[in-house]
């Protein structure tokens, strides 16, 4: 690279006639699908940062334990209803690190309800990776480490505690273990139930398809709540946590798929028209593989689009099951299961904290949807 | 003629419907192990009352219980002779309900005008809110306009039902002096209709519907904008703005009646969601509507009112969407000319 006398760059190395001018523009070309939907999707600011959002929220689910001061019922029978408590760095000027206050329960007999009178001359500093009590980490290994918790004497209930004395901050992070799996497994479901029958309705038409147009159109024209509910009030009581929580969220999925088998099956019946179905039939290639290996992974990317915007309506749906008390039970911790406790206007009214997790349930659906349109405005990357 | 005919066929249709819909329900009621009637004769037993183990082996035998399921549901629906005959859900019986010990019918009775009026107006309210706020959201795209819209939306379809509810029912309360719970001042309850029960029951209307309707509203109002940002960038209305036509006009005139079809299409999308909405709201707020009735009927495997509340709410959105097929015909001369297949 020379600069010429006017200040003009100018490439001084030789210059031959056979360097192929279009190869710049083919890498363009070439490039992977990939490539160009990861280059458009960075565009989409909104869907970018709630992917990253809910990438780290999922991250944190098999650490749950580790992360959260307290378990999901350990109580502190002395601090029922205790408010949040903030964390402090600074006492009478002086930075000393994050601490906590401490709080002392006074009874109200005239209300009937606890006082919380905090101590502000002593600060106590917090304690990391401290042993509390026990957990599974990734639910398999056992250990007392936790990422922060209370010192000796003193509470942290970062977003105050509930009816019974246990931390709302660490059962929000144990709930969200339930609550963000249920739309997966639900989707899952729905994913597997909606390909298939859409691609048999597709790919078959005549009479197949119009049994599967049939059940789509009974199942979407029915509302969804009740079904759901009469189908959970069925899940019988005595059954344990985690077995319910896997028929609630396969619940979820069997009534969701409707809308994903009607996608599936329009795309399939404008693509098995095309000339590379007919080949690879003409090849001997059975259904099963057509449908597979050439005419599925044309539109994979939309499903997972539509998937990701199906999501959020599960993990209300679970939230309004257990909120309802057909869903999910104690001891099991869900963010609905949560807001059951928060169901009457008193206890909005007097202890406003034990309706917290309302929160992550807006911002992780309002996240899943704007993934969603993020996705869906780049997925198809050909399309300018 | 080809409308009364589609109108015929749509009717039919929906019927047909309504049957694969009854054995749906019934099947569903169904599934948990047991009923009623024989949870209740082991606990009888359990506590030594032979009387009652006598009224209620009874009971089994007079509402069939103790025959096979397919026969119940013949029975059910009355497509089969019962202890009494033909006497199921065609001949307008809806069953006992064991729980309220009173024929479902009689417990039901004004719960399904009002489930009817709050879903009603909840339809009404998604329309009148969606269709200014879509069509503003449209005209003045990418403005600040069209961001809050986007934004109040996102959040509609983002808040549980349920919580919303909770919130606005807590500060209306507070601050508007809305009344807290049921649909009616407790003293107009039974009562016949009348001007103040009106006046009440509107008063008491405006926090479910506001609940019911804010989802679906946000859909909605997203949807409209987005068709109508497709019909904006049309040449005609290039045209339109071309020849000195004012803004308002144009809108109105042009684009709007295009975008209009999946609008109206979009009650059958709509109601589902919106009946849904409707019974869990019902719970948290205490509307005397049947999502109550159904919630304690399921919980308490009180079989012939959990069904016959599944089918009455089946059957509600199945009318919705039957009218709105029929509105669209009404509306588009292309379908009613006999594009559909």
């Amino acid at each position: 690279m020379g600069i010429q006398p006017s200040n003009r760059f100018v490439d001084t190395a030789p210059w031959t006639d056979d360097a192929d001018l279009s190869e710049i523009a083919r890498a363009e070309f070439d490039a992977p699908a990939y490539v160009l939907v990861w280059r458009k999707f960075r565009r989409h600011k909104l869907g970018l940062i709630s992917g990253v959002f809910l990438l780290l929220c999922y991250l944190i689910l098999p650490v749950a334990g580790f992360v959260s001061p307290y378990t999901a019922n350990e109580r502190s029978a002395d601090y029922l209803y205790h408010p949040p408590q903030g964390i402090n760095l600074w006492h009478a000027g002086d930075f000393i690190g994050p601490f906590v206050y401490p709080t002392t329960a006074q009874a109200d007999l005239e209300n009937y309800r606890w006082t919380y009178h905090t101590d502000e001359t002593s600060p106590m500093p917090l304690e990391f990776f401290c042993e509390g009590a026990q957990y599974n980490l990734i639910g398999l290994i056992p250990s007392d480490t936790h990422l922060f918790c209370a010192p000796d004497g003193a509470t942290m209930f970062l977003w105050g505690s509930d009816r019974l004395g246990r931390d709302v901050f660490s059962r929000i992070l144990y709930g969200a273990q339930l609550s963000l799996t249920v739309g997966l497994i639900g989707i899952t479901v729905s994913f597997a139930l909606g390909i298939f029958f859409g691609a048999l309705a597709g790919y078959f038409g005549g009479r197949t398809d119009w049994i599967v147009n049939r059940a789509i159109e009974i199942l979407r024209s029915l509302p969804e709540l009740p079904l759901w509910l009469a189908l959970s009030a069925a899940v019988p009581s005595n059954w344990g946590p985690v077995a319910v929580f896997f028929v609630i969220s396969i619940i979820l999925g069997i009534l969701d798929w409707p809308g994903l088998a009607r996608a599936v099956r329009s795309k399939f019946l404008s693509l098995r028209e095309e000339e590379f179905v007919r080949a690879a039939e003409m090849m001997g290639a059975r259904p099963g593989r057509v449908i597979r290996r050439h005419l599925l992974p044309n539109f994979m990317s939309h499903l997972i689009a539509s998937a990701t915007l199906s999501i959020p309506a599960m993990i209300l749906g679970e939230t309004a099951l257990s909120f309802l008390g057909l869903g999910l039970r104690a001891p099991a911790v869900s963010w609905g299961v949560m807001l059951n406790d928060a169901q009457n206007l008193a206890s909005i009214e007097i202890y406003p904290w034990t309706a917290t997790p309302m929160l992550p349930i807006i911002v992780v659906v309002l996240a899943f949807n704007f993934l969603g349109d993020g996705l869906r405005a780049s997925l198809d990357p050909y399309r300018t | 003629m080809m409308l009364l005919q589609y109108a015929v066929m749509r009717f039919a249709t929906m019927l047909l419907t309504l049957w694969v819909v009854s054995i749906l329900v019934f099947v569903i009621i169904n599934l948990p192990p047991g009923d009623y009637l024989s949870n209740q004769i082991a606990e009888l037993r359990a506590t030594g009352q032979a009387e009652g183990v006598a009224k209620a082996e009874f009971l089994r035998r007079e509402y069939a219980l103790d025959r096979p399921i397919w026969e119940q549901y013949l029975i059910w629906a009355g497509f089969a002779p019962g202890p009494q005959g033909f006497f199921g859900l065609i001949q307008g019986n809806f069953g006992w309900s064991f729980e309220f010990d009173r024929p479902v019918a009689e417990i039901v009775g004004d719960a399904l005008w009002l489930t009817v009026l709050v879903n009603l107006a909840a339809v009404i309210f998604v329309y009148v809110v969606a269709l200014p706020l879509g069509v503003l959201a449209a005209a003045k795209s990418e403005t600040w306009v069209d961001y809050t819209a986007g934004f109040v939306g996102y959040l509609g379809l983002a808040t549980p039902n349920f919580l919303l509810a909770l919130m606005l029912f807590y500060y209306g309360h507070k601050y508007f002096d809305l009344p807290i719970g049921g649909l009616m001042a407790p003293a107009f309850e039974g009562q016949p209709m009348s001007w103040p029960k009106v006046k009440s029951i509107l008063v008491h209307l405006i926090v479910p519907t506001f609940v019911i309707g804010t989802s679906g509203a946000a859909a909605m109002m997203q949807r409209l904008r987005a068709n109508m940002l497709d019909e904006l960038s049309k040449p005609y209305v290039e045209t339109a703005i071309a020849k000195g036509m004012k803004p308002s006009k144009m809108l109105r005139k042009y684009p709007l009646r295009m975008a209009f079809n999946p609008f109206v299409a979009d009650l059958g999308n709509l109601l589902p969601a919106m009946v849904s909405g409707s019974v869990l709201v019902s719970v948290v707020l205490g509307l005397q509507t049947i999502g109550p009735y159904l919630l304690t009927a399921l919980k308490s495997q009180d079989q012939f009112l959990a069904a016959f509340v599944l089918m009455f709410v089946a059957l509600l959105t199945l009318i919705g969407t039957m009218i709105s097929d029929l509105l669209l015909v009404l509306l588009d001369p292309r379908i009613r000319m006999g594009a559909r297949d």
